[in-house]
């Protein structure tokens, strides 16, 4: 059998990748709604694990939850990307410095 | 599952049920101000107040398996995030009317913010939290990137995302870990098991993700940088809401988690959230110093405010958790006051007034409105005998009280080269000829809101008791 501690290690990779594709990434908006993604599914990770080396459902179901928040998060982080590249004709990271101080 | 959970539950209900009817009258209504709209937001956030302040004993009850918490804390948290709404929602709708940008959207997604944060601060569990904070933080990005046409406002609209994706995951990577460790997703169980183990270094590994989660949401320094872009660049009427009611909520999610939930773990969130207080404390008031744009010094303005708040959560105890929701009315009361003087101001065009140049000479061109700012950045500024000098008060006396004299020393420090900046506007108002010639003109429930908050602030300032009376109730049960 696998033990827990692997799939922490495994969560925590995946969440610390995902941390610096968020602080590093300067090309492109698209990449960070995708490190946001894998954040969450770090998350999902540690709370599968969890819950069945606890013999319990509650991590499974709360997985349940952050998988439909997530599908509403994406949708509105989309949303906004659109507006943004309306207004601004690019998704540069490095662009979005309007504002400073 | 039983009846008196639906019916302790009712004012989210109630709210639930009534938001979907604005949404469904927003789409089929032809009326370019959604005046329909509007008024249906004001009776459904009223009939939620009375809902909540009138349901049940004031006796705590824990409904649907845990997952719900009605106690008095919960009840008078609730009451001010409901009529600070009412009134932010007075000052917005010319605001909005006048830049063509009011749609019943507006209405429907403030009123499912306030859902959020009505379930956030009766969270009884892990899950409860995350939920109430997703549906807050949802809405709130929508509403930032609302007006479409503005770039300014879409660019805030995606670093608020980015930044507060970035805060629920580490919140609920610290969730998970806590689940981990405890075996429960139940606020008391996690308490009890934790006090249970005694010190698990997972436990602190947890915390830390769960103390950056909330540091996130209240805006502390390290966790801060969204804020002064989300200001600046979000309409004003949004930004208005964003700085009052959130910030309620922000102190009752503290609250939750680290007093309720993680309390075996007080000591090692004491020296966390110490850090956080000095940094915010300190950076806020000096950076709020050199901006030129209002709502961007405002910002700085809560980062600081939101360092003071802090001290009365860490001081750990019933005193110091009471000044600290005194802390955090007064503050969303001030800040309330304080845009609806900036909307004011704007005026019926689509400009922007929203630098602090802007607000030279106002005392000729509306003395009562002046007035209503002047109170407002003086109790900002923590001037006795307005309701800003009395939270501070309180906090600092609790801080002494748990043995930071230093950091109160530093509290302090700090207030005072604040005062440079708000003090700043009000010079800008009384001894400075106007760019502008003619009257500000304000609707007459306007009016009567901002003349009403004015006096609120100046009232509490009098008699900060009667409040205080309130919140100590509040955390005693």
């Amino acid at each position: 059998m696998i033990p827990l501690s692997n799939y922490l290690v495994l969560g925590a990779a995946l969440f610390c990748l995902s941390v610096a594709g968020i602080f590093i990434n300067r090309k492109n908006v698209i990449v960070l709604l995708m490190c946001i993604e894998l954040m969450l599914l770090a998350v999902n990770m540690n709370f599968i694990a969890f819950s069945h080396y606890l013999g319990d459902l509650t991590g499974q179901v709360f997985v349940f939850f952050i998988l439909t928040v997530a599908a509403a998060e994406s949708a509105i982080g989309l949303a906004i990307l659109v507006v943004v590249f309306r207004n601004r004709r690019t998704i540069n990271v490095v662009d979005l410095n309007a504002m400073k101080g | 599952m039983n009846m008196i959970d639906y019916i302790g539950a009712l004012p989210e209900i109630l709210l639930l049920a009534l938001l979907c009817v604005v949404l469904l009258v927003g789409v089929f209504s032809t009326d370019e101000d959604q005046n329909a709209a509007y008024w249906l937001a004001q009776f459904a956030l009223l009939a939620v107040f009375v809902a909540n302040t009138n349901i049940g004993a004031r006796t705590r009850l824990v409904l649907f398996d845990g997952m719900y918490i009605r106690d008095s804390m919960a009840i008078v948290l609730k009451d001010f995030i409901l009529a600070f709404a009412i009134i932010g929602l007075v000052y917005a709708r010319d605001y909005l009317r006048a830049r063509r940008i009011v749609s019943a959207e507006f209405y429907v997604l403030a009123l499912m913010a306030i859902l959020g944060m009505m379930v956030l601060v009766s969270a009884g569990s892990l899950l409860t939290v995350y939920l109430g904070l997703e549906l807050l933080s949802l809405s709130l990005y929508a509403m930032v990137a609302m007006h479409r046409n503005s770039a300014a406002a879409s660019e805030a609209a995606m670093k608020y995302f980015v930044v507060g994706a970035l805060a629920s995951g580490l919140l609920l990577y610290g969730i998970s870990m806590l689940y981990g460790i405890t075996g429960s997703v139940d606020i008391g169980i996690v308490r009890n098991a934790l006090a249970g183990s005694g010190g698990n270094p997972l436990a602190t590994y947890a915390l830390v993700f769960i103390v950056a989660g909330v540091a996130f949401k209240l805006g502390a320094v390290p966790f801060h940088m969204w804020i002064p872009d989300v200001y600046e660049g979000a309409p004003t009427a949004v930004t208005m809401f964003i700085a009052t009611a959130p910030k309620i909520t922000a102190f009752a999610m503290a609250m939750r988690l680290l007093v309720d939930g993680l309390q075996p773990l007080a000591l090692d969130w004491q020296v966390m959230l110490t850090w956080l207080a000095v940094g915010s404390m300190l950076l806020g008031n000096i950076v709020a110093i050199v901006q030129s744009n209002i709502k961007r010094m405002l910002a700085y303005s809560t980062i600081a405010h939101m360092g003071f708040l802090l001290l009365g959560v860490l001081s750990a105890n019933t005193g110091g958790y009471a000044g600290a929701m005194f802390y955090a009315i007064v503050y969303a009361l001030m800040t309330l006051g304080a845009f609806g003087v900036v909307m004011l101001v704007a005026g019926e065009g689509s400009a922007e007034a929203d630098r602090i140049l802007d607000f030279k000479g106002l005392a000729q061109r509306s003395p009562w409105f002046a007035l209503v700012m002047l109170i407002m950045m003086f109790s900002l500024a923590g001037v006795p005998p307005f309701a800003g000098f009395w939270a501070k008060w309180f906090v600092i006396k609790e801080v002494i009280a748990a043995g930071y004299v230093w950091l109160a020393g530093l509290a302090v420090l700090s207030s005072i080269i604040g005062a440079y900046y708000y003090l700043q506007v009000i010079r800008m108002m009384y001894f400075e000829q106007p760019e502008y010639i003619g009257e500000v003109h304000a609707s007459g429930d306007m009016e009567i809101a901002l003349s009403a908050n004015g006096v609120a602030v100046l009232l509490l300032g009098v008699m900060p008791g009667l409040l205080m009376a309130v919140c100590i109730a509040a955390m005693r049960g």
